[in-house]
């Protein structure tokens, strides 16, 4: 099967990549961009551990084709240390011990810096049922939790 | 030793930092199983049985080979046989011989240039079955018609005429069990029931496996142990232990699950008949569901006599749990052990029955066989404390296990930390809450023994004083973290100085997984020992270049001292300065440890949880939870309050959502999270927690294992807490609205 070609914009760098039709923008970040930061959990959009933004959309990447992410723009995991400096979410889950085997936790981060883009403030309940779609099997999400609101709190004090 | 003689003088321990290898995990770069790819490397997928008790008749995989880009396939035709005992169970597993035991068994394996291509060539391989009975539930299996899952699995315990399919009796205790009922002012017994839950780890089971013609081969791979990973793999494949090096990645979560073999040897199998390409092999959530690691099922008769005081005179149990189609898997020698061992109860007798079903070959999870045991006791011992008035903290004190109780299952107690949970709990604000209309609280206990085993570590001094660390159990939640501090303590460096690496099999000697709740405990015990000798040899140095003897040199805070002014004058040395001059002074300063390491303390937990159910939906709700848990001593006290909500919310789910629910036909009807729901976080609220610390005699800074304990207490706790809303007492889990809402009827209209 001929495998179509896509151009993209990932975490701010024009990219290129064939994939086969049929192939999910994840496999496409993990198999042929060797980003390998998302991670599939599942598979069917239910665990989140896949996060990542389309043109500012937060995404499930194993729901989305390869061949969607033609003249979009991606961003990641790895792209959210901007210039190498940690964002204050990637900061504070270190802090509060928010990851123990850390599986989930780059789509969380994902999902939670979208949440903090549109709502600086949320509550315990707004963090929660956004992250309703990222699971984690080890921390119980307390920490998780306090970690998005520490973050929330900093950015909010540097804005 | 007393608690704060333990407590006096840490720099370090008890300190949070953050750990080493947090930057990696939060900024994507981390390796986990499925992010290893090598040059030169194929892709695999796996045929599996659609049916729950097959005989295989054929296996045609021609079309499959005619396709493109396909390199090879194998079956079990391609294993080799003679196997016995585990080593065959792990075979059989692995692939299929001639009978399917349970939907999702792996009969055949494909690999492939690509993913694609290999999943295309698996839906090409032609599998003939004739299905056969099969049996699900657990006292289903327990008839004497029952279909057989495994002829010839009974062992010596099992007398003439008992059901087909129970491979192991137990039965032990002690004391006058009739006596005591005897003495007894209420006597209750009844049946509790819980169903089979997924470990649910978020990283499904991955590796990279690569075998030559010549034997030797190369694994990276996503495991709790891959030392284990090595000598199961072996074993199946028939090669030595020794020629396959095995490299664990970063692991995504394992809860016990990932202390075994899957698919591991598939991939080396298909590597060799591949003329050595590597070959990656990730399974989709659907077989890590169907084919994976869950627990057993259980089936459980307890009785308890209590007098009206709430003293208990006597128990007994008689547990029934399938762990799946294999022998040994099911875990009710644990559930019975755990049973009661919160409690001083002078009779108790135990029985028990091992049970083979159609499903897939139970791995451990977490204090295995712990938290259906305490489902059936703690919830009988609440429902006897409301029979009776009586406060359930009050009642577990009165009979809880102390320094030298004998416990239920044998051994005396050292020293233990039941009562201080408990009092602990009593004293915490949560449990002064009033409730409302439809809330209800709920308490119980919980225990795992904690274990040691196999265990080897090394350090190695850098040249510019920094400390390496290679430790054989994969950093599971923070590992690293804990045994960097114990080093930086017992060196008297800083943290940052510390370097902790999990080495491939060919850098230690054997370990055993991180599981047992072992891996600070153990890692811990071993590298104090380790360091003690590069802190001797040190001394060493420095008394040479002192030129006094080394008895006259001590060491502390990162430095070799005189040992007193008789020893002479001179400046400390530091570790620094020793390291720098090390190869002019006598070589290279390492040092290791190699042990079956002993000492393990048990740890006891009490969860107190507030629950609101709606009577309209029969929905639960967890309005508040409190962990109350010994850690012996807590070395990262953020990473030990995360193995308490971690197992916290793993309970909460099993006591509510999680169930394997299987069709008529034995297939699996929920392999994908949107259907095996696990709590997601708009579920729980906070989860609050207490580090109790009574510290472990069998550990140099008194550590006890804290990994396991915390996914006991739960099933009970909710279900008293439900029951205490409701009026509606639940035997049988998980408490899904539907099941709450028709006991809530029924115990009206009854
Ligand atoms: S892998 Fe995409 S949601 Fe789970
Ligand atoms: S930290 Fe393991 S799944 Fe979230």
């Amino acid at each position: 099967m001929s495998k179509i070609h896509v151009t993209t914009t990932v975490n701010g760098d024009e990219t290129e990549f064939l994939c086969d039709p049929r192939e999910t923008l994840l496999d496409c970040l993990r198999n042929q961009l060797d980003l390998t930061g998302a991670k599939e959990g599942c598979g069917t959009g239910d665990c989140g551990a896949c996060s990542v933004t389309m043109d500012g959309t937060l995404v499930c990447s194993c729901l989305v084709l390869g061949v969607e992410a033609q003249g979009k723009t991606i961003e990641t995991i790895e792209g959210m240390a901007a210039g190498g400096e940690l964002h204050p979410l990637q900061r504070q889950f270190i802090e509060h011990a928010a990851l123990q085997c850390g599986i989930c936790t780059p789509g969380i981060l994902v999902a939670a810096k979208n949440l903090l883009e549109t709502n600086p403030d949320p509550t315990e309940t707004e963090i929660r049922y956004w992250l309703a779609g990222n699971l984690c099997r080890c921390t119980g999400y307390d920490k998780i939790v306090r970690a998005v609101q520490a973050a929330a709190a900093e950015m909010r004090e540097t804005a | 030793m007393p608690k704060d003689e333990l407590k006096a003088g840490y720099k370090l321990i008890g300190t949070r930092p953050n750990r080493p290898d947090g930057l990696d995990k939060v900024t994507g770069r981390a390796r986990y199983g499925a992010d290893f790819s090598v040059p030169n490397m194929l892709w695999a997928a796996v045929v599996r049985s659609p049916h729950a008790h097959a005989k295989i008749l054929k296996i045609d995989a021609s079309k499959a080979l005619a396709l493109p880009g396909v390199k090879a396939v194998v079956t079990r035709a391609d294993l080799p046989t003679g196997l016995s005992g585990e080593d065959l169970n792990l075979q059989d597993n692995t692939l299929a011989g001639d009978v399917a035991l349970y939907d999702g068994h792996a009969v055949a394996a494909v690999a492939a240039t690509s993913a694609l291509i290999a999943q295309d060539a698996a839906r090409l391989i032609e599998v003939e079955y004739e299905v056969l009975p099969h049996v699900i539930d657990v006292d289903d299996a327990m008839r004497m018609d029952a279909p057989v899952v495994q002829e010839g699995a009974a062992d010596h315990t099992v007398p003439e005429g008992s059901p087909p399919n129970v491979a192991r009796c137990l039965d032990f205790g002690h004391g006058d069990v009739e006596a005591g009922f005897a003495e007894a002012d209420l006597v209750m017994e009844n049946t509790y029931r819980t169903e089979a839950t997924h470990q649910g780890y978020i990283e499904p089971h991955a590796c990279v496996g690569q075998l030559g013609e010549d034997g030797k081969g190369e694994m990276w791979v996503c495991t709790q142990g891959h030392w284990y990973i090595r000598r199961m793999s072996a074993a199946v494949l028939g090669i030595e232990a020794a020629q396959l090096r095995v490299t664990p990645s970063e692991i995504g979560g394992g809860f016990g699950g990932k202390t075994t073999i899957f698919s591991e040897p598939i991939a080396l199998a298909l590597s060799r008949k591949a003329g050595g390409r590597p070959v990656k092999l990730v399974m989709s959530r659907a077989e890590v569901l169907r084919a994976t690691g869950p627990t057993a099922s259980a089936s459980m008769d307890v009785k308890i006599g209590m007098k009206k005081d709430g003293t208990m005179t006597a128990a007994s149990a008689v547990f029934r749990m399938q762990g799946g189609a294999f022998v040994g898997m099911s875990p009710v020698g644990e559930a019975l052990s755990c049973a009661f061992a919160c409690y001083n109860i002078p009779a108790i007798h135990h029985e028990g029955y091992e049970v083979l079903a159609n499903r897939p070959k139970a791995a451990a999870y977490r204090a295995p066989g712990s938290p259906m045991a305490a489902f059936a006791v703690e919830s009988l011992v609440d429902e006897m404390c409301r029979a009776l008035g009586l406060d359930p903290i009050e009642v577990r004190l009165k009979n809880g296990a102390r320094e030298g109780t004998k416990a239920s299952y044998g051994p005396k107690y050292k020293q233990i930390g039941l009562v201080e949970t408990l009092e602990a709990a009593r004293a915490h604000p949560n449990y002064q809450v009033k409730l409302g209309p439809n809330q209800g609280r709920g308490v119980a206990s919980g225990f795992w023994f904690n274990h040691g085993g196999e265990t080897s570590v090394s350090v190695a001094l850098g040249e510019d004083g920094t400390v390496t660390v290679s430790i054989g159990t994969p950093d599971i939640g923070g590992l690293r973290a804990s045994v960097g501090l114990m080093t930086a303590e017992t060196y008297g460096i800083p943290y940052e100085d510390v370097r902790v690496n999990v080495v491939e099999t060919g850098a230690l000697g054997v370990n055993e997984p991180t599981h047992g709740s072992r891996a600070t405990f153990a890692n811990g015990k071993a590298l104090v020992e380790a360091a003690n000798q590069t802190i001797k040899e040190m001394c060493k140095r420095a008394a040479k270049k002192w030129g006094i003897e080394p008895e006259a040199v001590e060491w502390a805070d990162g430095a070799a001292r005189p040992a007193g002014d008789n020893a002479g004058k001179f400046p400390p040395m530091t570790i620094g300065e020793i390291a720098a001059g090390m190869g002019a002074s006598g070589g290279p300063i390492a040092g290791h440890h190699e042990v079956t390491m002993g000492g393990a303390g048990a740890s006891f937990g009490t969860h107190v949880v507030d629950v609101e159910v709606d009577p309209e939906t029969g929905r639960t709700t967890i309005l508040r939870y409190l962990v109350v848990q010994d850690a012996g001593r807590a070395i990262h006290p953020a990473y030990v309050e995360g193995q308490y909500q971690g197992g916290a919310a793993q309970g909460i789910g099993w006591a509510l959502n999680e169930e394997y629910v299987y069709g008529k036909d034995g297939r699996l009807q929920n392999p994908v999270f949107l259907d095996y729901r696990v709590p997601v976080a708009s579920d729980l609220p906070m989860i609050d927690t207490v580090i109790v610390e009574v510290p472990n005699p069998g550990h140099p800074y008194g550590v006890r294992g804290v990994g396991e304990t915390g996914i006991t207490p739960p099933l009970p706790a909710v279900a008293n807490a439900v029951a205490a809303a409701t009026g509606a007492r639940i035997r049988h889990l998980p408490l899904s609205p539907p099941k709450v809402l028709a006991a809530m009827k029924a115990s009206r209209d009854g």
